[in-house]
């Protein structure tokens, strides 16, 4: 697996090579703020917490993440380089594995900068500082699941249009079956138990408890798993 | 160096490749000719193992691609068609993950980057981003590319294409100079270009090898014509 690390290095300083990622970080970084000002009213909550702010996060990594996922394959197979990647000595598994974790890294660096909103909490009041550790840990997390979805779908097309696409109706329908508004419905329809399980695969569910300063470890295990399961996948879906 | 047995590629009923056999030595430049669309890059991107054969195999230094493909590539130098690479990178980042991926790590990686870009008089464009380059320079950087480990085995899909007469001639002269301690296979449509470099010609018409020879052979056909009379005698059943 050491082939892992210079596929891993390229990618990530891809992102910075062309404006990709600045575009990226500037959208994201004035996104979750200003949701967080405006729409979540900050203030007027007069509660030092980030709850309002990561609130929004499973919204905006629905559009964001699609965005910054889309050209992983998509991008190596319209300009033909994923010919001369696989043809170096690499698996498929550790490019899969290295260009996954180089976009995983920029999304981290992207959700570690927002850092100045804890500050604020810290400065305005006297914020739980394990409850934002524990959310900061969540939403790194669960951007990764996200990604592995656009991964995936990247894999299938050369089109990044396409790509972008699937991948944001396939994280929808993920945060729709978790979504309030949605599960209260299949409640009234379903069987207790069977609305359950859907709720289940979704992201908010699993987020959910983080944000309230919970680490348990079946919610790692589900991000940790659906991660895995996309990339399975993925690896199968460029070897055919 | 080189076995390839019965490779072929089917593309739904499409038969792209059939049964393509034949054998390269250290110190061959075989010559791939064909029309477009006979299975020269399919047979080609088989051999590097990009694609997988529906039937047969292609052996490469005693490694079959079919079973331990890592192997068959750390063989190989391929230059692909119209030589993909990275456009956000410069040549010199580009090279040097190149390096990386081929086991050079550290300061090591240095040297072999240095060389291939000598040898592909790369020096003046080193720091320059690829999609700032001309067609000629993207394609040296593909050849620069290819033979950065040193391989033994060099497979070249059109490897002079988009080049000046100059540039031809240059990247003709090092193919040349290479070959006597490797086994090349290149791709052209340029006729000229199998008589001055080649000393082996592989002609595939519709997936399938109908001439296996020397130059010298392939002209003695019709002694007196010129080559592309002869490849068109050959291949006009793909027209």
């Amino acid at each position: 697996m050491t082939q892992v690390i210079p596929v891993f290095k390229r990618e990530f300083f891809s992102y910075f090579r062309s404006p990709v990622a600045y575009v990226f970080l500037v959208v994201f970084l004035m996104a979750s703020t200003i949701l967080t000002f405006f729409v979540g009213d900050w203030f007027d909550s007069n509660i030092a917490s980030l709850d309002r702010f990561f609130y929004f996060h499973p919204w905006l990594f629905l559009f964001l993440i699609p965005a910054a996922g889309m050209r992983l394959w998509s991008e190596e197979k319209r300009t033909g380089t994923v010919e001369l990647l696989f043809t170096l000595p690499i698996t498929t598994l550790e490019a899969v594995v290295g260009k996954y974790l180089a976009a995983w890294a920029f999304l981290c660096v992207a959700i570690a900068l927002t850092f100045p909103m804890a500050l604020t909490a810290g400065y305005l009041g006297d914020p739980d500082w394990g409850v934002i550790l524990a959310s900061y840990l969540g939403s790194m997390l669960m951007a990764g699941s996200y990604l592995g979805i656009c991964s995936l779908t990247s894999a299938f097309t050369k089109n990044q249009v396409i790509s972008f696409v699937i991948s944001l109706i396939v994280c929808l329908v993920l945060l729709f079956l978790g979504w309030s508004v949605f599960s209260e419905v299949l409640e009234g329809t379903l069987p207790q138990s069977l609305a359950d399980l859907i709720a289940n695969f979704s992201f908010f569910t699993h987020f959910d408890p983080f944000t309230k300063g919970i680490i348990d470890p079946s919610d790692i295990v589900y991000f940790l798993s659906l991660t895995g399961f996309t990339l399975f996948l993925n690896v199968l879906v460029l070897e055919r | 160096m080189i076995e390839v047995k019965g490779l072929t590629k089917t593309y739904g009923s499409k038969r792209a490749v059939n049964g393509v056999s034949f054998t390269v030595q250290r110190g061959d430049i075989l010559g791939f000719l064909g029309p477009n669309g006979a299975g020269k890059s399919t047979t080609m991107k088989m051999i590097t193992g990009f694609l997988r054969p529906t039937a047969g195999t292609a052996i490469v230094d005693g490694h079959d691609v079919t079973q331990e493909p890592v192997a068959v590539k750390r063989k190989i130098g391929y230059l692909p068609e119209s030589a993909p690479a990275y456009p956000e990178m410069t040549v010199q980042e580009f090279l040097t993950f190149i390096a990386e991926t081929r086991g050079y790590r550290g300061h090591t990686r240095l040297a072999p980057v240095d060389r291939a870009i000598r040898l592909t008089h790369l020096d003046g464009v080193r720091h320059q981003t690829i999609e700032t380059l001309s067609k000629g320079f993207k394609q040296r950087v593909g050849f620069a590319q290819a033979l950065l480990h040193d391989p033994a085995v060099l497979i070249l899909d059109e490897p002079t294409d988009g080049l000046d007469p100059n540039q031809k001639n240059e990247v003709r002269a090092l193919i040349k100079e290479m070959a006597t301690e490797k086994a090349v296979v290149l791709s052209t449509h340029i006729l000229e270009e199998v008589g001055a470099i080649c000393n082996r010609i592989i002609l595939i018409s519709a997936g399938r090898v109908v001439v296996d020879e020397t130059p010298a052979e392939f002209q003695a056909r019709q002694p007196g014509a010129r080559l592309d009379e002869i490849f068109a005698n050959l291949t006009q059943s793909d027209v």
